[in-house]
C-alpha cells in the first residue's frame, strides 16, 4: 500500500549506513513487509538493496548469508553435499506463508529484523546455530547468537539505528543431520508450530529448535538423545507465556503439537534404535 | 528515472512512498486490481523484466529502468495471450476481479509449478470460484461452447464481458479518473461504546490539501438503514451517516475530503476527538439482560424492546410442542453456534460521486443501484430524476454490497463541494466496518418416534445483530427455512435479533438460513445416532414431499409451490456416490476417517417485495438491446440473461447487446441477491424479449400475408410459411411506418418455488494434531432447468468452496474490548487452492419452478448444506460431535479420545 507519509528514500545511503538515522527513519530491504500494513510514523526508507551485500557465500568455515539475500536466491541456492542441514534451506523458505512471488523481493534479514513468531528464516539460522553481525550507527559492530536477537512478538534486540548485516552460519551446523516438523492450520498456510532438530554426524545429541508456537525461539541442547518422557519435560518447562497466542494457534495447541512433532523428531534422529 | 510500461515509456515520478500498484493505476493501467493492499492476494500481479510480482507490495521507484508489464500488456482485445485464452474458454473467473493476477502468476509457471498448483497459486486468492475452474484454465481445459441460433438455454456460453475480464479491459468501479476528483477518508471509532463530546477540526483542516471534516453536525439529521430491500419498512431506521454516539468500534466518527489520499489520511490523524465512554456489550445474551447497557433508544417503533436490546423477536407455535416430546420414544436437544464470518469479496467496497447538469451521478460497487438511488434521494431530500446511480463490473458481492456504507459519503460531498469525490474502503475497512454475517446461537431440540418420525420440533434462535439493525429481522425470518424442511405436526420456533457494540451484521449467501441449517442438520444427525438410524433415512422419512404445506413461522397461505421431490433425489445421489467411494484407505495411521452429509432448501426468491423491469429493443443495426438493472458481479445472470434472450428471438448471444445497472438507462430493478437475478429478472427479461419477438412476428405475418403461426424467429431473419424476411427489411419497413420493436415488462418474485440441495463429504481426522483433510466431496442440487451448465457448476463449487472456509478456518477474532484481531486476509484465512477439494457436483433436472425456462438460482442455497456435513463427517470420524464453528485444530484436537481405532469410512 502507498506510504503516504514518507517524504524521502534514500536511493544511495553511504557503505556505513546509519551515522545520520533519525526518528521516522526505516531500513527498506524487499519492502514485502514494511509496504503491507500503514506506517504512520514513518517518513525516511533507507534503501539497503542499493548496497549491493553478496547474498551468499560459502567459505571452509561455513555460509554467509548478507541480510538483503532474497528468499528466491537462497531457496535456489545449490548447497554442497557435505551440508546435510542444507535442506532446511528449501523448507524453511517453503515454510513462509507468502508464495514464490512475493520471495522474489522478500529478503532473509527482513524476515529475521521483522522478528514475528513464524518467521522461518528464524527457524532456520536459530536451529544452524547461526551468529548475527549487526552495525551500529556509530560504527562499532557487535555479534549475536541467533537465539538471542528475537525477543518476543514482533520485538528483538536492534538498537535504534541498528542494521542486521549478515547471517554467518557454521560449518558443523551445517553438516548436522536433521529432522523437522511443521504444522498450519490451513494448508500451505502461516506456520502454528515449525520444529527443528539437529544432530551432529555421528554424535547421539540433540538440538531442538522450537518456534512459531513460541513469542521467541526457543532451543533445548541435549548432549544426548534423552528418553520421551526427559523430552517431554523439557517442553513443559517452557514458561506458559512463551507459548504464543494468536489467530494462527492457541498456546494450547501449540504446546501440543510441540510435544508430539519433537517427539517425532526424537524418534526420526535416533534412527529407530529407540523406538 | 523514466518508468517502461507494456512498452510505453512515462516520464512521471512516483511519490517517495507510493507502490507499484497506484503508480500503474495512476498511468492509466487500471487492470492492476486491490485486493488486499497487503500482498496476500495476488490481484495486483505485475511483472518486472518478467518476473511476477505484488505490485502493492513494490515500492514504485523499484520499477524505474525496468520493464514493466500488466495485464494490458501481456496480450489485446482479439489477440490475447494464450493464457489469457484459457481463462476466457474455461471460464477461469466469475466476478473477474482476481483474474489479472491469477492471469499474470499462471502465465509465468514453469512445467514444475504446473504440477504443483497448490503451492504455485498459494498467493492468489479467489473468492468465487472455488479454484476448480482455475485449475482447468491454467490446464487448458475449455468448457466454453457456443450456441446456435434459438438455442442459447442449455449451453455452456461465455459471459458476455469475458473477453475483456480476460484482457484487463473490464471496467470496475474505482476503473476510471476524474479531473480534479477529491478522496475520502474516514476516522473510526477506537471504543465499542462512547459519546463523541466533541470533534475539534481546526488542525485537520490546516492539512494542505484538506478541504472538509464532516462530522455528525454536517449531515442531514435522518435516520435510515444501509440495507438494501424494495421495502425500507423491513429493517429499523436506526442509522445516521455520522452520529454522535459511535456503538462499535471501527463505527465512523468523522470524514476528511482532501486532494489526496495521504492528506485525507493526515486529516483523520489531526482530528481530535473527546469521547466520553459508555459501557458496551458484546453477547446478545448479556445484551438481553436486565442491566444492560443500552444501545438505542426508542426511535423507531420498530425496535421491539430497547431497554433489553432487542430489535426483533418471533414467536411461533404450531400445533403443541409439549404433547409431542412427551409423545416421543427419543428426544435430543443441543446448543449449535456460527461465528462473526465475512464475504472477503476481492473488490473492496467503492463509489465516486460528481455532480453533471445539477444532477448527482453515483457510480458504485453495488448489488443494487435502484435502490442506492432511492437511498440517497431520501437521505439527502432529493427528487428521483435528481439522482443516478449506476454499476460497473463489480468485484464480487456475496451480500456485502447489499449495502449503502460508501455512498452516503461520496453524495454528501459531491453535492456539498460539486466536486467528484470517491471513498474505497480498506481491507481492514472491510472487516472492521462492514457487514459480516449474524453469529447465531440455536438451540435445537428434537422429539421421534423410534421409527423416526419427528413429534416435537422446537428451535431458540439468538441472533447477534451487531450495533444496527440492517438485514437483522429479514435474515431472523430466512432462518425458518431450515426447521420448514421436515414435516412435524408440532413445531416451536423462538428468534430474538439483539443488538450488541459490535460490528453490524448484514446480509451473505445462504441469508439466515446458513447458520440454522448448521444447527438443524446437525441435530437431526444427531437424532439419527441416538435413533441408530441411518441420518439419511431419517430425512426420506421426515422431509417435505410435493403436496406438503411449507410450515416454518405460520401454518397458512404461501405464495411457494413444488410438485416434484428434488430434495429426495438429492439425498438419494449423495447416498449413492458416497457409497460408491467409500473404502479407500485413510491417509495414515493416525487418521480417523469418516463421512457426513445434510440437506437444505431454499426458496428461489426472497419474501420481501423484489421487482425487475427490463427492456428489449430491436435496433437499426439488427442488434437488439437488452436492458436490465441487474448488476453483474460473478453470479452470472448477465450470461443467463443474453441467453433468455437469444433462445425466445431465435438468434445467438452475439446478437443481443446487453445494458445493465444504470438507473438512467434500465429500469428498477430491486437487486442481485436472494438469487433473484435469474428467478425475477430473468423473468423480465423471458417476457420482454417473448414480447418483441410477438411484435416482429406479428408485423413479418402482416408483411408477408402468412398466418402468424406460420412465422418462426430465424436468427437475422424471420421465416414466414415457406418464405424468409430479413430483419433488415422488417426493421426498414417498420421505420417508415413509425414503429420500433421494443416492449418492457415487469416480473415480481412471487409466486415463488424452492430448490433443494444435500451435500456429502468423507473426511480424515487426524487423532493428534486435529487436523481435517477433506477425502471426497459431493454436493446434488436441483437446479431445475440449466440455463448454462458450467455457469452452475461454478455457483455451486465456488459456495462449496466459501462453506468450507467459514466451516474450518475462518472467524473474527474479537478481543475483551471489541476489537477484531485479524482484519487482513494474512490471518482471516478465506481458503486457497490448496484448502479446497474437487466436489462432485451433480444436477437433478426438475420442471416444477416458475422462474424463467424453469430454471432456479443456485447461488445461494449451495452454501448452506457444507457447514453441517462437515460437523457430521467428523462426528462420524471421531465419535465426537462439535457444535461449535469453526471446526479449527485447537477446537479438535483436545476433545479427541486418546487412543482409538480408525474406522472405515
Amino acid at each position: 500500500m502507498d506510504l503516504n507519509t514518507i517524504t524521502e528514500v534514500v536511493r544511495r545511503p553511504s557503505e556505513r549506513p546509519g551515522t545520520d538515522w533519525r526518528e521516522g527513519d526505516a531500513w527498506l530491504a524487499g519492502g514485502t513487509w514494511l509496504y503491507s500494513v500503514e506506517q504512520p510514523d514513518l517518513r525516511r526508507l533507507i534503501d539497503l538493496t542499493a548496497l549491493g551485500w553478496e547474498p551468499l557465500v560459502p567459505t571452509d568455515r561455513g555460509l554467509e548469508i548478507g541480510a538483503t539475500c532474497t528468499v528466491r536466491d537462497l531457496y535456489a541456492f545449490p548447497w554442497p553435499v557435505r551440508w546435510t542441514a542444507g535442506v532446511l534451506f528449501r523448507r524453511s523458505c517453503e515454510a513462509f506463508l507468502s508464495s514464490f512471488k512475493v520471495w522474489n523481493a522478500a529478503t532473509v534479514g527482513g524476515n529475521i529484523c521483522m522478528s514475528l513468531p513464524a518467521g522461518p528464516m528464524i527457524t532456520l539460522t536459530v536451529a544452524l546455530e547461526a551468529r548475527y553481525e549487526l552495525w551500529a550507527p556509530d560504527g562499532s559492530v557487535r555479534f549475536v547468537d541467533a537465539l538471542d536477537f528475537v525477543t518476543g512478538d514482533h520485538r528483538n534486540i536492534l538498537a535504534p539505528g541498528e542494521i542486521l548485516r549478515r547471517v554467518t552460519v557454521p560449518e558443523h551446523a551445517l553438516r548436522a543431520r536433521v529432522a523437522h516438523r511443521r504444522f498450519t492450520l490451513t494448508r500451505l498456510g502461516r506456520s502454528t508450530v515449525f520444529l527443528a532438530g539437529t544432530q551432529q554426524p555421528g554424535g547421539h545429541d540433540l538440538l531442538l529448535t522450537i518456534t512459531a508456537g513460541t513469542t521467541r525461539p526457543v532451543r533445548i541442547a541435549f548432549d544426548a538423545v534423552p528418553d520421551a518422557r526427559t523430552l517431554r519435560r523439557s517442553i513443559d518447562a517452557v514458561p506458559a507465556d512463551v507459548w504464543f497466542d494468536d489467530p494462527n494457534g492457541t498456546p494450547d495447541h501449540r504446546r501440543h503439537l510441540t510435544r508430539h512433532f519433537a517427539e517425532e523428531i526424537r524418534r526420526e534422529l535416533t534412527a529407530g534404535d529407540l523406538t | 528515472m523514466s518508468y517502461l510500461v507494456n512498452g510505453r515509456r512515462f516520464d512521471r515520478e512516483p511519490a517517495p512512498g507510493q507502490c507499484l500498484r497506484t503508480f500503474l493505476r495512476e498511468l492509466g493501467h487500471f487492470g492492476v486490481k486491490k485486493g488486499c493492499d497487503a500482498g496476500d492476494c495476488g490481484a495486483c500481479t505485475v511483472w518486472l523484466d518478467g518476473t511476477p510480482v505484488h505490485s502493492c507490495i513494490t515500492p514504485a521507484f523499484r520499477a524505474g529502468g525496468r520493464a514493466v508489464t500488466t495485464i494490458e500488456g501481456l496480450g489485446r482485445p482479439g489477440a490475447p495471450h494464450p493464457m489469457q485464452r484459457q481463462f476466457e474458454n474455461a471460464p477461469g473467473f466469475q466476478c473477474g476481479f482476481c483474474t489479472a493476477g491469477m492471469i499474470m502468476t499462471s502465465a509465468t509457471f514453469t512445467e514444475e509449478q504446473k504440477a504443483d498448483l497448490p503451492r504455485a497459486l498459494k498467493g492468489n486468492l479467489c473468492r468465487c470460484t472455488g479454484y476448480r475452474a482455475i485449475e482447468d484454465a491454467v490446464k487448458g481445459v475449455g468448457a466454453v461452447e457456443s450456441a446456435a441460433p434459438g438455442k442459447a438455454v442449455g449451453k455452456s456460453v461465455g459471459a458476455p464481458a469475458g473477453h475483456d475480464v480476460v484482457t484487463g479491459h473490464a471496467e470496475f468501479t474505482m476503473d476510471t479518473r476524474i479531473d480534479g476528483m477529491l478522496h475520502l477518508k474516514v476516522l473510526h471509532s477506537p471504543h465499542a461504546h462512547a459519546r463523541i463530546r466533541s470533534i475539534d477540526k481546526r488542525a485537520a483542516l490546516a492539512v494542505p490539501g484538506v478541504h472538509r471534516v464532516y462530522t455528525w453536525q454536517d449531515v442531514p439529521r435522518r435516520r435510515f438503514t444501509t440495507a438494501i430491500h424494495t421495502d425500507h419498512l423491513v429493517d429499523p431506521d436506526d442509522t445516521y451517516i455520522l452520529d454522535d454516539t459511535v456503538r462499535f468500534v471501527g463505527q465512523r466518527v468523522a470524514a476528511v475530503l482532501a486532494d489526496t489520499v495521504g492528506a485525507a489520511e493526515e486529516g483523520c490523524r489531526r482530528l481530535d476527538v473527546a469521547y466520553e465512554p459508555l459501557p458496551a456489550v458484546f453477547d446478545p445474551e448479556a445484551a438481553m439482560a436486565d442491566g444492560a447497557p443500552q444501545l438505542h433508544g426508542s426511535h423507531d417503533p420498530f425496535v421491539r424492546d430497547p431497554v433489553h436490546n432487542i430489535l426483533i423477536e418471533l414467536h411461533s407455535h404450531i400445533g403443541d410442542v409439549d404433547a409431542g416430546f412427551a409423545s416421543a420414544d427419543v428426544i435430543h436437544e443441543g446448543t449449535y453456534f456460527s461465528p462473526r464470518v465475512q464475504h472477503a469479496h476481492l473488490e473492496t467496497h467503492g463509489s465516486i460521486a460528481w455532480m453533471e447538469d445539477g444532477r448527482l451521478n453515483v457510480r458504485t460497487s453495488s448489488q443494487s443501484p435502484s435502490i442506492a438511488k432511492v437511498k440517497l434521494e431520501y437521505l439527502f431530500a432529493l427528487r428521483p430524476d435528481q439522482v443516478r446511480v449506476f454499476c460497473k463490473r463489480v468485484g464480487g458481492g456475496f451480500g456485502g454490497k447489499q449495502e449503502v456504507i460508501t455512498e452516503d459519503l461520496v453524495a454528501l460531498a459531491a453535492l456539498d463541494t460539486g466536486r467528484p469525490a470517491c471513498l474505497e474502503l480498506t481491507r481492514e475497512e472491510e472487516f472492521t466496518t462492514a457487514s459480516p454475517r449474524h453469529p447465531m446461537t440455536l438451540t435445537v431440540k428434537l422429539g421421534a418416534k423410534s421409527d423416526g418420525t419427528l413429534t416435537a420440533f422446537q428451535v431458540r434462535n439468538v441472533s447477534n445483530t451487531g450495533a444496527y439493525g440492517n438485514h437483522g429481522g429479514e435474515t431472523l425470518y430466512a432462518g425458518g427455512a431450515a426447521v420448514m424442511i421436515y414435516r412435524c405436526p408440532n413445531k416451536k420456533y423462538d428468534a430474538y435479533s439483539v443488538y450488541t457494540n459490535t460490528v453490524p451484521s448484514g446480509a451473505l449467501r445462504g441469508y439466515g438460513m446458513t447458520q440454522p441449517a448448521f444447527a438443524v442438520e446437525s441435530a437431526m444427525d444427531e437424532l439419527a445416532r441416538a435413533l441408530h438410524l441411518d441420518p439419511l433415512e431419517l430425512r426420506r422419512r421426515n422431509t417435505v414431499r410435493p403436496g406438503d404445506p411449507l410450515v416454518a413461522l405460520h401454518d397458512g397461505p404461501d405464495d411457494v409451490t413444488f410438485t416434484e421431490d428434488g430434495l429426495a433425489r438429492c439425498v438419494d445421489l449423495v447416498d449413492g456416490a458416497l457409497a460408491r467411494t467409500a473404502g479407500g484407505p485413510p491417509p495414515g495411521p493416525d487418521w480417523l476417517v469418516g463421512a457426513g452429509v445434510a440437506s437444505s432448501l431454499h426458496e428461489t426468491a426472497p419474501p420481501t417485495e423484489h421487482l425487475s423491469e427490463a427492456w428489449v429493443t430491436l435496433g437499426d443495426d439488427l442488434i437488439y438491446e437488452l436492458a436490465v438493472g441487474t448488476v453483474e458481479f460473478g453470479e452470472g445472470t448477465s450470461t443467463a440473461h443474453v441467453q433468455i434472450a437469444a433462445n425466445q428471438l431465435g438468434t445467438t448471444p452475439s446478437r443481443i447487446r446487453l445494458v445493465q445497472s444504470d438507473t438512467d438507462r434500465t429500469g428498477f430493478d430491486t437487486g442481485a441477491f436472494a438469487s433473484a437475478g435469474l428467478f425475477v429478472a430473468g423473468n423480465a427479461v423471458l417476457r420482454a424479449a417473448n414480447a418483441v419477438r410477438d411484435r416482429i412476428l406479428e408485423f413479418a405475418a402482416a408483411h408477408t400475408g402468412v398466418h402468424v403461426v406460420m412465422c418462426s424467429m430465424d436468427d437475422d431473419g424471420v421465416t414466414c410459411g415457406d418464405r424468409r424476411v430479413s430483419l433488415a427489411e422488417l426493421v426498414a419497413l417498420a421505420r417508415r411506418r413509425g414503429i420500433r420493436f421494443t416492449a418492457a415488462r415487469k416480473a415480481y418474485g412471487s409466486p415463488r418455488s424452492v430448490t433443494s440441495n444435500t451435500h456429502g463429504f468423507r473426511v480424515a481426522v487426524h487423532r493428534v494434531t486435529g487436523e481435517i483433510r477433506i477425502l471426497y466431496s459431493v454436493q446434488a442440487a436441483d437446479a431445475g432447468v440449466i440455463i448454462n451448465p458450467v455457469q452452475v457448476r461454478g455457483q455451486i463449487e465456488g459456495g462449496v468452496a466459501q462453506g468450507i472456509g467459514f466451516a474450518l478456518t475462518e472467524h473474527h477474532y474479537v478481543d475483551g474490548n471489541g476489537v477484531m484481531a485479524n482484519p487482513n486476509l494474512r490471518n482471516y484465512r478465506i481458503p486457497t487452492y490448496a484448502d479446497i477439494p474437487r466436489t462432485e457436483v451433480i444436477l437433478v433436472g426438475s420442471a416444477d419452478s416458475v422462474g424463467p425456462m424453469r430454471a432456479k438460482g443456485m447461488a445461494e442455497c449451495c452454501i448452506n448444506p457444507v457447514a453441517p456435513a462437515l460437523a457430521n463427517a467428523v462426528h462420524d470420524a471421531t465419535g465426537v460431535r462439535y457444535r461449535a464453528l469453526p471446526l479449527t485444530p485447537e477446537r479438535i484436537y483436545g476433545r479427541l479420545p486418546a487412543e482409538q481405532s480408525v474406522s472405515a469410512g
